[in-house]
């Protein structure tokens, strides 16, 4: 991104430690506004962890991170209320099973947001709709597949409105056939605006969505550019390893 | 063989007496399961803070109760308290023993529920902005409890069996009554009135209990 521009997500030195395990060794990712980040490396070498320190599901070790302004790590700040404006969607989709799919969405914007039962409808409602499946609000997730029960994720997070969105493998446990559904969901957010850091491996994705790839290796970023020159070429050893490896399948 | 174990009149003559002891029965229950499950539910809740300082403290309370024999704790409760200058009635120390010793009970099945919900669960609700108390109501809970239902249901049954100790420190349930009837009588048939009632009552719950347990079992397959 140009200096200049402002950051919504300013991370930097990010390191955490699991034990004697070193999983995260000084990172620092910035994001603009309306940006869409792919975030791609081999398992392992942190990119999950390095999402979920964003909205503090993980507490980094050291490092300072600012979402929106807000100070994620300072003990002060409200980290609910600082979490509504972080959308995350997880490889596991996660939908709350004894709920309906309106019931996922509802749940944070009636116990969080403070809205009435009736609003939290209409709002959610209307999220599911922008992921294609206002005819199944009533269904429990054991009865949508599995690319419907990651929009169902999807419409969770959008439904507050958030200002940015963490993608945590989000088509790595779908079905080869049910990945387009979910990754068209992901565009049309793009195309509304929607600042997003995805690790994924959907390289064509990541080739025709994404502004900036980042490759990350051993708990570091080694490189990080638009897709054509990460992708075309890449300047880094490991880097070009890895987009080799992963091109040949 | 019938005159002396099922006497129609001594039925007859000691039926208020036990029904009396009936109500109590149905009463100490009300009262000491939802005890338990509140005790219960406590210390589960307490155990998911996951912080030595509560769990060490919580580990041992629940192992106390759980090796204590619930008569002894009756006992001790009714029989020693005064001595410390505490007189509590025989209904009041039924509660307490019972919140005591069945709390823990429930207490290792509530914890057994939550911990069968998967963290991506709470971790999907914090994301949203939840909570953890907000996760743990809306999200953990009822999961935990459908997980948990036959178990729960299972203590449950013991536990309103266990109301027949009340009758150790002379809470007029429905084995005390019984025996008072009896004791006028001269006759057993109160007792065999009063086994006949506690299966009557219990038998729909075990029934109920099988088809959850076959159920789960299915689910599993």
């Amino acid at each position: 991104m140009a200096p200049d521009t402002q950051a919504i997500v300013d991370a930097r030195a990010i390191h955490k430690h699991f034990g004697a395990l070193h999983v995260l060794k000084g990172v620092d990712l910035k994001v603009a506004e309306r940006e869409l980040v792919f975030v791609i490396g081999p398992s392992g070498s942190g990119k999950s962890t390095l999402l979920r320190c964003l909205n503090r599901l993980e507490e980094p070790s050291s490092g300072s991170i600012l979402v929106d302004g807000i100070d994620m790590l300072d003990a002060r700040t409200d980290i609910n209320h600082a979490r509504q404006r972080i959308g995350m969607v997880f490889q596991s989709f996660n939908l709350y099973p004894h709920m309906t799919a309106l019931g996922n969405v509802t749940l944070a914007l009636r116990k969080v947001a403070g809205k009435s039962r009736a609003e939290a409808d209409r709002l959610g409602q209307a999220a599911l709709e922008r992921v294609g499946l206002a005819d199944r609000a009533g269904h429990t997730p054991g009865q949508l597949s599995g690319g419907q029960q990651q929009r169902v994720a999807i419409a969770r997070s959008i439904a507050l409105e958030p200002r940015v969105m963490l993608f945590d493998e989000p088509t790595s446990a779908l079905d080869p056939e049910l990945v387009g559904s979910v990754l068209e969901v992901m565009r049309s957010l793009r195309e509304s605006g929607m600042t997003m850091i995805v690790v994924s491996h959907e390289m064509g994705f990541a080739r025709n969505a994404a502004d900036r790839v980042v490759f990350m290796d051993d708990g570091l970023i080694v490189e990080q550019g638009p897709p054509a020159a990460i992708f075309e070429s890449p300047t880094h050893e490991r880097t070009r390893a890895f987009i080799g490896q992963i091109q040949r399948h | 063989m019938i005159q002396t174990f099922f006497n129609i009149e001594i039925i007859a003559a000691a039926w208020p007496i036990v029904l009396s002891g009936l109500l109590n029965t149905v009463l100490l229950s009300l009262i000491v399961v939802p005890l338990g499950l509140f005790g219960g539910l406590l210390l589960a809740l307490l155990a998911s803070i996951r912080h030595p300082l509560v769990r060490w403290p919580l580990m041992a309370w629940v192992d106390f109760f759980r090796a204590f024999p619930p008569l002894v704790l009756l006992i001790l409760l009714f029989a020693g308290l005064p001595f410390a200058g505490l007189e509590l009635g025989g209904f009041a120390c039924v509660a307490i023993a019972f919140f005591l010793n069945t709390g823990a009970y429930y207490g290792e099945i509530f914890r057994a529920g939550i911990d069968s919900v998967p963290a991506g669960q709470v971790e999907a609700g914090r994301s949203t902005g939840l909570s953890r108390l907000q996760a743990m109501t809306w999200i953990v809970l009822p999961q935990a409890v459908r997980n948990v239902l036959p178990d729960l249901l299972s203590n449950t049954l013991e536990v309103v069996k266990l109301t027949s100790l009340g009758s150790v420190v002379a809470v007029p349930e429905l084995l005390y009554q019984a025996r008072q009837a009896q004791s006028l009588t001269y006759n057993p048939t109160p007792i065999v009135v009063a086994a006949i009632i506690y299966f009557l009552m219990l038998w729909p719950l075990v029934r109920l209990l099988s088809r959850l347990e076959n159920r789960a079992l299915a689910g599993r397959r």
